[in-house]
């Protein structure tokens, strides 16, 4: 086997992928703005990915605070710092962990539900019956699921804020002796607009990710279960990589010195 | 009398995948208000004619007029004007799983057509009963139907919004031979009763027999016979015959692998 054949076939399929996906995405936003719109499905879309994932969302955040406030207490604590156990919190929190945890967990839970779903709905033909009966397939199952996903992983992320701010309180009053009164003076002085702004904006654009990458594979799935088993583990893995790629760019346009 | 123009006209139509060619410069005429079937072995490029025609494949050369209008290249607005006057039974009928069976034969008229939900329930119930089930069906989710009912659920859902025209693609396969016919003659009293052009693809000789006015043979990516049903055990065409009566020999090899 030719080795330079093999990396130009590569390449080639690399670009081909990103040119199919940046098509997908032009049509697809195309089609979020442009009637008719689906409202009983948006709402279905917006129970599914907001109301459904709560629970997941939120035993991750309370945990992830828990750990955090321990895990910065026992470091801190070798140099006399464990004052600032409370800022470490809430700016990681709200920065960081609720919107790449919360990214992360939805992408798994709705982002392989949504690659599953219109995947067997592509092998089945049920993507060529709609098209038959009229119905635009990017208007019935593309924009509402993006629709969704955009505004629902922000609100995710603000319960995921609270309940991961509490997860440290918890163990930060209970089990390391703070005083609760202080504690949340210091989460409060601490944090400002830009830092939960910053993990909404994430939030919202990882949303779309997941969104977009789930009805993509699922869209283009072939040849059966096998073809739509790999499509789900495609659009996990691949919102999994962009939704970390994604929070280093938007961490750079945010708070870049 | 001027003869009626056709209602669907095909002409010079290709279409290949990679190197792999399926329709080779097709032209079939379907006279309006006739059922014309279209008979071929796998794999020689029948369900690709029907995914061109309902515009969810693009060919690279060819037209397909339909009413005079060629819809190759069509943007979406003008295709959907175009499949307003459509119907299609899928294969395995294709019903979708998250809805249920009623709501599934009145998708074309609530997406489609803008008919209220309670309008369209009734008009599903009716369409249920022509297709000889009950209205308790209507409120079954698909998975729950047999393969027959499917069947007669997916062609429930293609003549809701009474079509000009319907594609039925294989619409006796996987089916017992007797619920074959029970579809076959549904297919061929709905038909009737709406006045429609229908175009079907099958390989099941007995029901293109049952519901073809004309029969047309596709061979590697061609017409290569095409005439009334009557005509078809004299077509003095060996690929026919040897199609016809499934014979093993004949100038029709079968590819044992794929591709």
């Amino acid at each position: 086997m030719n080795p330079l054949a093999s990396i130009g076939r590569t390449t080639i399929s690399f670009f081909n992928t990103i040119g199919r996906i940046s098509l997908f995405f032009g049509r697809a936003l195309y089609h979020c703005f442009t009637p008719p719109f689906y409202g009983r499905l948006l709402g279905r879309q917006l129970i599914e990915i907001g109301y459904y994932s709560l629970p997941v969302v939120g035993l991750t955040a309370i945990f992830t605070g828990m750990v955090l406030a321990l895990q910065s207490y026992t470091g801190f604590v070798r140099f006399n710092a464990e004052g600032a156990v409370a800022s470490v919190v809430v700016l990681s929190i709200t920065r960081e962990l609720a919107p790449v945890l919360a990214g992360l967990m939805v992408s798994g839970r709705i982002g392989a539900a949504m690659a599953a779903e219109i995947g067997t709905m592509s092998v089945t033909e049920q993507i060529d019956a709609l098209t038959t009966l009229s119905t635009n397939p990017f208007k019935y199952l593309v924009a509402p699921r993006l629709i969704a996903g955009v505004l629902m992983l922000p609100l995710l992320v603000l319960v995921a804020d609270i309940i991961g701010v509490f997860g440290g309180y918890l163990v930060s009053v209970y089990k390391l002796g703070f005083n609760p009164t202080v504690y949340l003076e210091r989460t409060w002085d601490i944090l400002e607009p830009l830092d939960v702004v910053s993990g909404l904006v994430k939030a919202a654009v990882f949303g779309f990710l997941i969104s977009l990458m789930g009805c993509y594979h699922g869209y283009h799935s072939r040849g059966g279960a096998k073809g739509v088993g790999a499509a789900t583990t495609n659009a996990v893995v691949s919102a999994s990589v962009l939704i970390l790629a994604f929070n280093y760019i938007i961490t750079e346009l945010f708070f870049a010195i | 009398m001027a003869d009626k123009p056709p209602k669907i006209s095909i002409k010079n139509l290709h279409k290949q995948f990679g190197e792999k060619i399926v329709l080779n410069g097709l032209d079939l005429e379907i006279p309006d208000g006739q059922s014309v079937v279209i008979i071929g072995g796998s794999g020689t490029g029948k369900s690709v004619l029907l995914k061109n025609i309902l515009g969810l494949l693009s060919p690279e050369k060819g037209s397909i007029l339909i009413d005079d209008q060629d819809i190759v290249g069509m943007n979406w607005p003008q295709r959907e004007s175009i499949l307003q006057k459509v119907g299609m039974l899928f294969q395995n009928a294709a019903l979708f799983d998250s809805l249920t069976v009623w709501e599934n034969v009145a998708f074309g008229l609530i997406e489609g057509r803008g008919i209220k939900r309670k309008k369209a329930h009734e008009i599903a119930i009716d369409k249920l009963a022509d297709v000889g089930l009950g209205s308790d069906i209507g409120s079954l989710s698909p998975s729950e139907l047999s393969g027959g009912m499917r069947k007669r659920v997916g062609l429930a859902r293609a003549i809701a919004t009474d079509p000009e025209i319907i594609f039925f693609d294989e619409p006796t396969t996987g089916l017992d031979p007797i619920m074959g016919d029970v579809i076959n003659d549904l297919i061929v009293d709905r038909v009737k009763h709406l006045g429609a052009t229908t175009l079907t693809i099958t390989h099941d000789m007995a029901s293109a027999r049952k519901i073809a006015d004309k029969i047309a043979m596709i061979y590697k990516g061609k017409i290569i016979w095409a005439g009334p049903v009557t005509d078809i055990d004299n077509s003095g065409n060996d690929f026919v015959n040897q199609f016809i009566h499934g014979r093993a020999d004949g100038p029709i090899q079968m590819d044992v692998r794929a591709g």
